[in-house]
């Protein structure tokens, strides 16, 4: 059983989201309930590979159907992945218990497409970070991609026309990546990830490789929102249905950055010239996303549509932290997609409960919101205080690891770019901060009235603390997570 | 020589005890009572916790104590050293004082938002601790940037668009200068390999470019002068006086303008250290700024009508006081710094107290409506007066100490001009906090305005008589209690050890 754990973290919500439709027409409850268990079992078989990857610091290769790689599809799991899994399915669990709230009074047709698409959208995922097949990778992200897709369409009327928009933009990302690997599988001849990094060595100058990574850099860039590609970005987070729109935001668009992590460092090698050159262009764009992205998220009225122009934003930390390009940068960025990921989904989890409960996402129409639901403003602020890069939240100390790696290296430009988006960052926080506490109430509309003693049901109140306060969590113990595990993996990457 | 090291987790109690109080504060919003016993009680624990430490850091020992690695390499450790106690003695026990008054203030004045004040000030409290015994940049900047955000909640306290505009103007002067502030620790780290405070200085001349070490060192220092108010930078702390009294008497007189001109002191003394900055020229521009406000602070002061505003213009220039003193780098100008942090506490608090229980009890906020306010609050007006008189350097009260090594200190550097500025401060305090006396005692009431008023609250009269009398204490036995001005001497004879043997 123990050695099946790897693939189960894909495998079980996977299977769950395809039986969940027909649980659902017997009974509504059965379908949710199972693929919320799936995600659960996926994240216990996460949290298990990582202990097992830390105790015994040897990566795990599971091989699918027994077929050994080159030749069958192989998931690897070192330090890296298993961390990134099993915030994955972390986030995942979170914001399925969140979203069953929102779903209380949902007819079984739609109780069981928005639990499939769900857990596809998790599969897919999860499934993308554990792979060690490129050809496997794209079989991934086109699941979560697709069910992304429609979790977003089932927002309501606007959202339809933001759903079709990034399906167009992101099947163009999807196909690009897809014509890469075609590129690599062409003058390679395989498609595994480590048989690939042998392989690609004597050919990295060849035009077919320099073809391929600027196809990789476009196909991610656009499903990450890299500037300038980020257009779809901010209508698809504002209109996304709200109980998954915190899991969109917070790792949907991380999880092909880790790709590019994977790619770069670990396959191609940071050290050739193509590469470097990738990343240096990829460092300048995420810069100008910082910048773009702060301002465009000062001018927003919408809190969900500021937050997904700051998603633009924080993206560009990560890209930062791969240009900067020596451990720190590396630690800096990984630790901002944890990071990110926490924050963002707070963020989308507390504005989701004040629409939840007021049915309003104007920030301007926050006024008083902190005597009615404290806990939600608890979130939200340490969330906000953590997107400023304030200690001791964990926002700073992502901050902290890309400026020490910029600083060693000598990149000034990213030091003053990453403390110019901390204060254009403090500007739009604190705008809300302000409303929130100082402007009178609002005097809003309760949509839903939470039934107990609670500001909204448990289902909500919990993943927003648990998130929330896991910030801070975050914060405090940044140290054992880079030592115990970032560390371990990284350093072997700039080895090569 | 290297002090003995105890290994003791009593630092981060004394941190921790307030952070505990501000979670209950919040819990018990609802009962005013148990609330303020929060308060009370943290108050008491702190100052217990600080000044048991006191006979072991006075003997030369050191209290150190690493919580977990806040990040790889560095440890979140706080360590009481001879400045560190100094500073946290201090703030320890003024908090005690300001927790009474509060609540006669805040109650005498029917405030609304009373549990978000306890409880950020609760938090104001453990940042101020956590800056005093830290023992690296680190956990420094954290306990800064805690500092800068606790304090936001009490500048925007009348939620009014004045309260709002001052807080975007503190949150915009301090966070910016804070993130510069973390470019350079994060430079100091790079160079140097550690960001751990050793008296004396960590960097020195062949690690970077000339420049360089300019550069970063106005980085780091404008963080702390901007907490400090120094000129230009000190339109945050002014329009900051909307918040309540109380605030502006610990947090803006103490706790927070404090912690600016601490970091200073970190940063010079032990940072960059006294050798190095001697060396690259870079204290001295520092030091004729903090003359310039001094001079030009005293002069706005003189203008204002409002007593807070008259009151937080004179804090401008006598915070410059402790960065002039550090600046000029001698052995007794780091003695008369570190003491005038003790010094200027004591009377600045007292003022504001005495201008806060004028406010609650008469409602009266301007100096020219206070004729014959002396008659009716003969306790708030003479503790007021003897204040004053320290601020200006008179012998016998606690700021004369402060100032004569000061003095002292710019003769062993050969620097009479700054003696020159210290003398024509003092005259231009009696011109600003004189009259107010004056109108107070000698003038008559015209309208009768006062008839109905008698003496403030006992919850605010008690602790400004007690803060009064310790600034004469002080002036007299500066030793006093919590042994200060060994602290200082102390702190100052290891920072410039290694220069010039710290001998006088």
């Amino acid at each position: 059983m123990s050695q099946h754990f790897p693939v189960l973290i894909a495998v079980l919500p996977l299977a769950a989201a395809l039986i969940s439709p027909l649980l659902s027409y017997i009974n509504r409850n059965l379908g949710k309930w199972l693929v919320l268990t799936a995600i659960g079992g996926s994240f216990i078989s996460a949290v298990n590979v990582l202990l097992t990857v830390l105790s015994t610091g040897t990566p795990i290769h599971y091989y699918m159907g027994d077929w050994p790689a080159p030749i069958g599809i192989e998931f690897v799991l070192d330090p890296l992945n298993a961390t990134l899994a099993t915030l994955v399915t972390f986030v995942a669990l979170m914001v399925g218990v969140y979203g069953t709230s929102f779903l209380a009074d949902a007819d079984w047709l739609k109780t069981a497409g928005y639990y499939t698409l769900y857990g596809l959208l998790t599969a897919g995922l999860a499934g993308m970070v554990i792979t060690g097949d490129v050809f496997n990778l794209y079989v991934f992200l086109e699941i979560s991609s697709l069910a992304c897709y429609g979790l977003i369409a089932l927002g309501g009327k606007k959202s339809v026309l933001a759903a079709f928009r990034y399906l167009v933009i992101g099947t163009i990302g999807a196909s690009l990546y897809l014509l890469g690997v075609g590129y690599l599988y062409g003058i390679t001849g395989t498609l595994n990830m480590a048989d690939l990094a042998e392989r690609i060595v004597p050919l990295l100058n060849s035009p077919a490789v320099y073809i391929a990574i600027g196809m990789f850099i476009v196909g991610f860039g656009i499903k990450m929102a890299l500037f300038p590609l980020h257009g779809w970005q901010p209508d698809a987070y504002t209109f996304a249905h709200p109980a998954a729109a915190a899991l969109i935001a917070g790792i949907m668009s991380k999880v092909p950055a880790y790709a590019i992590l994977r790619f770069f460092f670990y396959v191609f090698g940071a050290d050739s010239f193509v590469i470097s050159t990738g990343l240096e262009i990829m460092g300048i764009l995420a810069c100008c996303g910082i910048v773009l992205g702060s301002v465009m998220a000062i001018a927003q009225q919408d809190f969900r549509r500021m937050l997904a122009y700051s998603s633009v934003a924080q993206i560009g930390y990560v890209i930062v932290g791969f240009a900067i390009g020596n451990v720190y940068g590396l630690i800096g960025a990984v630790l901002h997609i944890i990071n990110h990921a926490f924050m963002k989904s707070t963020l989308f989890l507390t504005i989701g409960g004040v629409q939840y409960r007021y049915g309003e996402s104007n920030i301007y129409k926050l006024g008083g919101i902190y005597s009615k639901m404290p806990a939600t403003t608890v979130a939200m602020v340490i969330a906000a205080m953590s997107m400023i890069g304030l200690p001791p939240t964990g926002g700073f100390f992502s901050k902290w690891y890309l400026v020490l790696g910029a600083m060693e290296t000598g990149q000034y430009l990213f030091i003053f770019i990453i403390i110019l988006s901390s204060l254009l960052n403090a500007i739009y926080f604190f705008r809300v901060i302000e409303q929130i506490f100082i402007v009178p109430d609002a005097k809003l509309k309760e949509v839903n009235k939470p039934k107990g003693k609670l500001e909204l049901p448990w289902q909500m109140v919990l993943p927003i603390l648990v998130m929330g306060l896991g910030i801070l969590a975050l914060g405090f113990w940044n140290e054992p997570i880079v030592t115990n595990i970032l560390n371990f993996a990284l350093p072997e990457v700039l080895l090569r | 020589m290297t002090p003995d090291v105890i290994i003791d987790i009593r630092p981060f109690l004394a941190v921790g005890v307030s952070m505990l109080a501000a979670l209950l504060i919040m819990f018990s919003d609802k009962k005013p009572n148990v609330r303020e016993a929060w308060t009370l009680i943290a108050a008491f624990l702190k100052v217990t916790i600080i000044f048991s430490m006191l006979p072991a850091v006075w003997s030369g020992q050191v209290y150190e104590y690493t919580l977990f690695n806040i990040v790889d390499g560095i440890g979140f450790t706080l360590k009481t050293d001879a400045a560190g106690m100094l500073f946290a003695g201090l703030s320890s026990f003024l908090w005690v004082l300001t927790s009474f008054y509060s609540i006669g203030y805040m109650r005498g004045h029917h405030e609304t938002h009373q549990t978000g004040y306890f409880a950020s000030f609760a938090v104001c409290m453990s940042a101020a601790m956590g800056i005093a015994m830290a023992a690296n940049l680190a956990t420094f900047f954290i306990f800064f940037e805690i500092l800068t955000l606790a304090t936001y909640p009490l500048v925007i306290h009348k939620r009014d668009q004045e309260a709002t505009d001052a807080g975007r103007k503190y949150l915009i002067y301090t966070l910016v200068t804070g993130q510069l502030f973390l470019a350079g620790i994060v430079f100091v780290y790079v160079v140097t390999g550690t960001t751990d405070f050793v008296a004396g200085g960590i960097l020195s001349k062949d690690m970077a470019p000339v420049w360089v070490l300019q550069v970063v060192f106005f980085m780091m220092a404008l963080a702390g002068m901007v907490k400090a108010g120094m000129m230009p930078f000190h339109g945050w702390l002014v329009s900051a006086m909307v918040a309540p009294t109380p605030v502006s008497a610990l947090l803006h007189a103490v706790a927070v303008v404090k912690a600016g001109a601490f970091a200073v002191l970190r940063v010079v003394g032990y940072v960059f250290g006294p050798a190095l900055l001697a060396d690259i020229g870079a204290a001295q521009w520092l030091a004729w700024l903090a003359a310039f406000t001094i001079i030009v602070s005293s002069l706005i002061a003189m203008k204002q009508d409002n007593l807070k505003r008259r009151l937080a213009f004179s804090t401008v220039g006598q915070l410059s006081y402790v960065v002039l003193g550090t600046c000029i780098l001698a052995p007794l100008s780091l003695v008369g710094a570190m003491f005038h942090i003790v010094a200027h506490a004591t009377m600045k608090i007292t003022l504001f107290f005495c201008a806060g229980a004028i406010f609650v009890t008469t409602h009266k906020a301007n100096i020219s409506e206070m004729q014959g306010i002396g008659r009716q609050m003969p306790f708030t007006m003479t503790a007021f007066t003897v204040a004053s008189l320290g601020i200006a350097g008179m012998p016998f009260v606690v700021g004369f100490i402060s100032k004569f090594n000061l003095a002292m200190g710019a003769l062993q550097m050969s620097q009479p001009l700054y003696i020159a500025v210290l003398i024509a401060s003092a005259l231009l305090a009696l011109s600003y906090l004189m009259p107010v006396s004056f109108m107070a005692f000698f003038k008559k009431n015209e309208h009768g305005d006062f008839q109905s008023y008698g003496e403030a609250d006992k919850m605010m009269l008690i602790p400004l008589m007690i803060t009064a009398i310790m600034a004469v204490v002080w002036g007299i036995m500066p030793n006093f209690g919590g042994h200060f001005f060994d602290l200082a001497t102390m702190a100052a004879q290891s920072i410039t050890q290694s220069w010039i043997g710290g001998a006088w």
